[in-house]
C-alpha cells in the first residue's frame, strides 16, 4: 500500500514539473475572439514561429468571447468583427484597429440558376430575410432578373443562428437599406428572425443552403469560394451590379473614409463607389492602453507588425482582403497610445 | 499485511469512498447554486414574464423563455410518443418470440446505437434525414393532412426539411437505445413462474405479454419513460443542426422551432449583452429543474411499483 502511494505521489510529483517545464519552454502570444479571422491568424503564426520562435494562442471562441476575455484581462488580445464604440473602448480602457477585411456573400440553391446568375438589391434581400418576399418568383426579384426563369418555389431562408460578426454585418447591411428591417429585426451579433431556419457556423449555413431546394443563406467571402457555392450578385450603393470577389472588397475598404471614423469604429458595408461589394468588414484587434504586462502587449505587436509587413501573400491565398498601406500606417501610429512601459 | 497497515487501508478506503460520495451531493448543489446565480438578473428583471413571454430579442435586450420551452417540450414529447411503442415492441420480441441465441446480439446492436456520438445523428440528420423528408414526407403530410380543420393546422406550411417533427425524430432514435435497454431488462425480471403459468393454461405470446408481463411491469416502464425524457430534454448537438433554431412558437410541426439546449449551444459565445447571458444561463436553470422533476417522477414511479408488486 505504501509503496503504491509512493509510486503514485512520484508520478504526479514528475507530471507538474513537465507540466512547468514545458510552460516555460516556449513563449506565446495569448488572444481570443471571432472565429471568422482565424484561419488567417493562424496561418501568419504559424510561419511567425518559424522565423522567431514565440507562439500565438488564439481561442477562436467568438468576438464576445474575445471581447469578454480582453475585458476580464486573462489574454493580451482580443478579436472581434464587430468594432466596439468610443464610448466602449473608453471604459474599458481599450483600443481597437482593423487587421483583416472580409465580405459576406449571399448564395442559393435554386434549381436552373448558375452560381452568379441571379442578381439581388439590399431592399430585396432584406424583404427575402423580413418574410415578405416568399416565393421565388417574387414581383420584386423579378423586376432585378428579367432574363432568368424563376420558379414558384417558397423561399427558404437560412440564418446563421449561433451570434456571430458575419450575422452582425448582414444585418447592419439590410438594416441600412431596409427601414423596415431595422424597426423589425434590427443589427446585431444575433438577431430575432422573423422568417427562416438557422443553422449554426458557416458550414452550418452552407450545408443547409445546399440541402434544401429553394434556399438563401449568407456565408463568409471565403467559405464560399472554398465550398464552390452559388453565390449572388448584389446591387452597391452607387446601383451598380457587383460580383463578390478581391477587387470589390478592396474597392469597398478603398472606398471607406478611415480617418475620419474615431477609434476605427466604422464598419464597411453600403461604402460608395462604382465598385464597392456592399457587404464588406474588418475584423478587429482589441487590445489594453494600460497592459498588465507591458512585455507580453509588446510581443503581440511586434507580431502583428510582422503580419501587416509579410502577411498578404498568405492572406490572399486564404481569400481575405489585406489593410490597404494607407490604413496600416494609420494603425501603427495609434499603437502610440499603448502604455508599454 | 501487519494489522497496522490493515487498519490504514481500511481508513484510507472508507474517507476515499466517503469524500467521492460527498463530491456527487457538493457539485449538485454549489451548480444548482451557482446557476441559479448567474441567472438571478434575468429572474428578477423580467420576472414571471420571463416564462410566458415568446420573445427573445438580442437587439431590444428582451428575453423570453417561453419559445424555448415549447420546442423542448414538444421535441422531446414527439421522440417519447414515436421510441416508447417500438421499444415495447422490441422488449416482447427479445423476450418472447426471438431465438435466446439471438436476443444477445441484437441487443448489443441496439446499444450499439447509443454509442453513437449525438455530432453524428445531427449531421445525419441535417445532410440525409431532412432533404429527404422535405421532397417526400413534408410535402405529402401538407398535402394530404394540411386542408384538414385541426390537424391541417399541425401539418402546414412549406417544407424546410429541418423543424420540430425532424428533431423529434432523430430524438426518437437517439432514446431508442436506453429506454429498450430499460424495458428488455425489465421483460426479464418478470417470473418465470408466472409466464410459464401462463403459457400453460394456453395463453399465446402476445397474450402473455399483454396479461402478464406488462402488467407486471407498467410502472417500472413509465418510470423508464421518464428517465429517456429527460435525456431527450437536454439532447444538444443533434437537436440544434436539425430544428432549425428559431425562437418561434407555430402550430405547425413542420415549422423550426428552438430548444433550451439549443438555444444556449447557439447564443452562449457570443452573447456580449450581460442581460442576453444572463438569460441563456435562466435558460439552463429552467432545463436543470425539469430534467431533475423528469428523474423525481421516475423515482417515485419505480418506487411505488416495487412496494405494490405481490411478494
Amino acid at each position: 500500500m505504501r509503496s503504491f502511494i509512493k509510486r503514485a505521489a512520484a508520478v504526479l510529483a514528475s507530471a507538474v514539473l513537465l507540466c512547468c517545464l514545458h510552460a516555460n519552454a516556449t513563449e506565446e502570444i495569448s488572444g481570443a475572439g471571432a472565429t471568422f479571422p482565424y484561419p488567417v491568424y493562424a496561418k501568419w503564426a504559424e510561419a511567425y514561429k518559424q522565423q522567431t520562435g514565440i507562439g500565438l494562442n488564439y481561442q477562436s471562441i467568438g468576438s464576445g468571447g474575445g471581447i469578454k476575455q480582453i475585458k476580464a484581462n486573462t489574454v493580451t488580445f482580443g478579436a472581434s468583427d464587430k468594432p466596439l464604440t468610443t464610448d466602449e473602448l473608453k471604459d474599458g480602457d481599450l483600443i481597437q484597429w482593423p487587421m483583416i477585411i472580409g465580405g459576406v456573400v449571399p448564395v442559393i440553391n435554386v434549381k436552373g440558376i448558375a452560381p452568379g446568375q441571379m442578381v439581388l438589391d439590399g431592399q430585396t434581400l432584406a424583404d427575402i430575410y423580413l418574410g415578405e418576399a416568399k416565393y421565388w418568383d417574387d414581383p420584386s426579384i423579378v423586376k432585378i432578373n428579367p432574363k432568368l426563369k424563376l420558379p414558384h418555389q417558397p423561399i427558404v431562408q437560412v440564418y446563421r443562428s449561433d451570434g456571430s460578426g458575419t450575422n452582425f454585418l448582414f444585418t447592419y447591411y439590410l438594416t441600412s437599406v431596409n427601414s423596415k428591417f431595422g424597426q423589425k429585426v434590427g443589427a446585431n451579433a444575433s438577431v430575432q428572425w422573423p422568417a427562416g431556419i438557422g443553422a449554426k457556423g458557416n458550414e452550418g449555413v452552407a450545408g443547409m443552403t445546399m440541402h434544401t431546394d429553394g434556399a438563401i443563406g449568407y456565408v463568409e467571402y471565403a467559405y464560399a469560394v472554398q465550398n464552390k457555392l452559388s453565390f449572388v450578385q448584389m446591387v452597391n450603393k452607387a446601383g451598380k451590379t457587383v460580383r463578390p470577389e478581391t477587387a470589390t472588397f478592396e474597392a469597398a475598404v478603398a472606398n471607406a473614409d478611415w480617418a475620419k471614423a474615431p477609434g476605427y469604429y466604422l464598419i464597411l458595408t453600403n461604402q460608395p463607389g462604382d465598385k464597392s461589394w456592399p457587404i464588406t468588414g474588418a475584423s478587429f484587434i482589441l487590445m489594453h492602453t494600460k497592459p498588465v504586462d507591458a512585455k507580453a502587449s509588446k510581443e503581440a505587436l511586434d507580431f502583428f507588425a510582422w503580419a501587416y509587413q509579410n502577411g498578404n501573400d498568405a492572406a490572399k491565398a486564404l481569400d481575405y482582403v489585406p489593410l490597404p498601406a494607407s490604413v496600416v500606417a494609420q494603425v501603427k501610429d495609434s499603437w502610440k497610445q499603448i502604455d508599454l512601459k | 499485511m501487519t494489522q497496522r497497515t490493515q487498519s490504514l487501508t481500511n481508513w484510507t478506503v472508507r474517507g476515499l469512498t466517503a469524500l467521492s460520495g460527498l463530491c456527487v451531493v457538493v457539485f449538485t448543489i454549489a451548480f444548482a447554486i451557482l446557476l441559479g446565480y448567474a441567472a438571478w438578473p434575468a429572474f428578477s428583471s423580467f420576472g414571471l414574464h420571463f416564462l410566458t413571454n415568446e420573445a427573445w430579442n438580442p437587439v431590444t435586450d428582451t428575453f423570453g423563455a417561453l419559445s424555448s420551452i415549447y420546442g423542448t417540450i414538444i421535441s422531446a414529447a414527439i421522440a417519447l410518443v414515436l421510441s416508447f411503442p417500438v421499444s415495447i415492441g422490441i422488449g416482447f420480441c427479445l423476450s418472447e418470440i426471438m431465438p435466446r441465441r439471438l436476443v444477445l446480439p441484437i441487443r448489443s446492436l441496439i446499444e450499439l446505437l447509443a454509442g453513437i456520438p449525438s455530432l453524428v445523428y445531427g449531421l445525419w440528420g441535417m445532410y440525409v434525414l431532412a432533404p429527404c423528408f422535405q421532397t417526400t414526407l413534408q410535402p405529402f403530410l401538407i398535402k394530404h393532412l394540411g386542408h384538414f380543420a385541426f390537424i391541417g393546422q399541425i401539418f402546414s406550411g412549406p417544407p424546410y426539411g429541418v423543424g420540430l417533427l425532424t428533431a423529434g425524430i432523430v430524438l426518437a432514435i437517439m432514446i431508442l437505445p436506453f429506454l429498450t435497454a430499460i424495458v428488455v431488462d425489465l421483460f426479464q425480471s418478470v417470473p418465470r413462474l408466472m409466464k410459464e403459468s401462463a403459457y400453460a393454461l394456453g395463453m399465446t405470446p402476445w397474450e402473455v405479454t399483454r396479461s402478464i408481463s406488462l402488467p407486471y411491469i407498467k410502472q417500472e416502464i413509465f418510470s423508464g419513460a421518464f428517465l429517456a425524457l429527460g435525456r431527450a430534454l437536454g439532447e444538444t448537438m443533434a437537436v440544434t443542426f436539425v430544428v432549425g433554431n428559431a425562437h418561434r412558437i407555430s402550430t405547425s410541426l413542420l415549422a423550426p422551432a428552438t430548444t433550451i439546449s439549443a438555444s444556449i449551444a447557439n447564443e452562449f459565445n457570443e452573447a456580449t449583452s450581460d442581460m442576453h447571458t444572463s438569460s441563456l444561463i435562466a435558460l439552463g436553470f429552467i432545463l436543470l429543474v425539469s430534467t431533475f422533476l423528469a428523474l423525481v417522477i421516475s423515482k417515485c414511479m419505480a418506487a411505488r411499483a416495487v412496494k405494490g408488486r405481490p411478494a
